[in-house]
């Protein structure tokens, strides 16, 4: 990366890896798993998110010497909700089935622990440039996430992946269902977002054995 | 009956944890004994129990369409529901912080149990999911929205209950090491949701699939707002009688 020199370019690239805000840090989960039944929700979500994440950043360490600390929190939930509003007025107007699907999880973006995480662990102590990239890296690793685990459920649940049926299609029996091969309708239910997450973390960490917790 | 209903519907059919991942962040985080996850789990119960109800106030007489006729019939085709995010979350904030004075001052030694739960709990994906869900599933009565908030706390409080459980117990046996900690909770945590599903048959008879569900509080909600814009011309009419 020319345009960024090394320090930055580490503010995007460690949260997509060895410091993934979903397997490591343990941050916003809840809309992460309940939401990607499909692909697509997932990748909407994942850039509503990024969208969030990096204004939201900005805005917030733009403030940081004249918020009182003892109602910042306040402060940063208004701003976040103020962003998320923004989001959900233009999924309502340009993909109005996609925000009935997603429901109130957009709404929950303004909980979501990420958010709040790095409004507190970094926009509150750094510049608006360093706190821009760094909620862009954060926004992108929970993506990475999301759009892995959307991509199995989708996939596995209902052989198809945007809609689109990759695997043949079940009723005429061509592609992969010629040879019998059946769609694992559990992997649409919401347990398994929780199985698949508890897998990919289980590779992740075993390919890197710096990660494993003690107990 | 309604509210029986209502109140094991929340708690088991459609508990926050197992069934709509409400509030993960702080059940992984502070599952880790039964004491703390005690605390939580009872500061939740506490703050849905209050903040559900007033939103359902302000979501009654404030935000949905037409809401605001009791200023004037000029007032009836305002819709402010897009505000709603932003009004829930600053009463939900407002109302953990209010509450932790009121606690402090009243029961010092409820907040000596409560007191350090308290401000995480604004930006648990729980409560503000609570509301919206109250907003979604279009609630009718002031009374069940506080069954609402109460039962889907309990439910809450269960799932944590019972994953610190586990997790205490789960320390002594032999996992393998890339799975320790977060991973097996995550996993431990989806067979418990999947036991839960089998509770999804206990009110319907097992007729009810989740997807006849969305679609009946669709048309419902569909039926909700013909009925509200009839209603809000019947007290356009009535109002113009009287004058």
């Amino acid at each position: 990366m020319g345009l960024l020199s090394k320090k930055d370019s580490k503010l995007i690239l460690d949260p997509l890896a060895d410091n993934n805000p979903i397997t490591i840090q343990v941050l916003g989960i809840c809309s992460a798993l309940a939401i990607t039944a499909q692909l697509k929700a997932s990748i909407v979500m994942a850039i509503s998110v990024i969208f969030v994440l990096g204004i939201g950043n900005v805005v917030i360490s733009l403030m940081r010497n004249v918020i009182p600390s003892k109602i910042r929190i306040i402060v940063q939930l208004v701003v976040v909700a103020a962003l998320v509003i923004i989001v959900d007025q233009i999924l309502k107007a340009y993909a109005y089935t996609l925000s009935k699907e997603l429901s109130v999880f957009i709404g929950l973006i303004i909980t979501n622990c990420i958010i709040m995480g790095r409004f507190e662990a970094f926009a509150l102590g750094n510049g608006p440039w360093r706190s821009f990239l760094d909620g862009i890296g954060n926004a992108l690793g929970y993506g990475v996430i999301l759009i892995i685990v959307g991509f199995f459920r989708e996939l596995l649940g209902s052989g198809t992946l945007l809609g689109f049926k990759v695997l043949g299609d079940p009723i005429e029996k061509t592609g992969l269902y010629a040879i019998g091969y059946e769609n694992n309708g559990f992997m649409l239910l919401s347990p398994m977002a929780l199985i698949v997450v508890g897998i990919i973390i289980w590779v992740q960490r075993s390919k890197n054995k710096a990660l494993i917790e003690e107990h | 009956m309604e509210h029986i209903e209502l109140f094991f519907k929340s708690i088991f059919v459609d508990n926050m944890v197992f069934a709509t991942f409400l509030g993960m962040c702080s059940y992984l985080a502070v599952s880790k004994k039964v004491s703390t996850a005690v605390g939580l789990g009872a500061a939740v119960i506490f703050v849905l129990t209050v903040t559900v109800p007033l939103n359902w106030l302000l979501d009654q007489y404030i935000l949905r369409e037409g809401a605001l006729v009791w200023l004037g019939p000029e007032f009836a085709d305002y819709d402010l529901s897009f505000l709603s995010f932003i009004l829930f979350i600053a009463t939900i904030a407002t109302m953990v912080q209010l509450v932790e004075i009121v606690v402090e001052k009243f029961s010092p030694s409820l907040y000596n149990s409560l007191g350090i739960f308290l401000p995480l709990i604004a930006v648990n994906c729980a409560i503000l999911g609570g509301s919206l869900f109250m907003q979604s599933r279009d609630i009718e009565t002031l009374g069940l929205a506080l069954n609402y908030g109460f039962s889907s706390g309990i439910g809450w409080f269960l799932a944590i209950l019972a994953i610190a459980a586990i997790r205490e117990k789960i320390r002594y046996s032999n996992v393998p090491a890339p799975l320790r900690g977060l991973g097996i909770t995550f996993i431990i945590t989806g067979l418990m949701a999947i036991g839960f599903m089998s509770f999804g048959g206990m009110l319907t008879g097992g007729e009810d699939t989740p997807k006849t569900d969305e679609t009946k509080t669709a048309v419902q909600k569909e039926e909700n707002t013909n009925t509200t814009i009839e209603a809000i011309d019947e007290v356009v009419e009535v109002s113009t009688i009287t004058e």
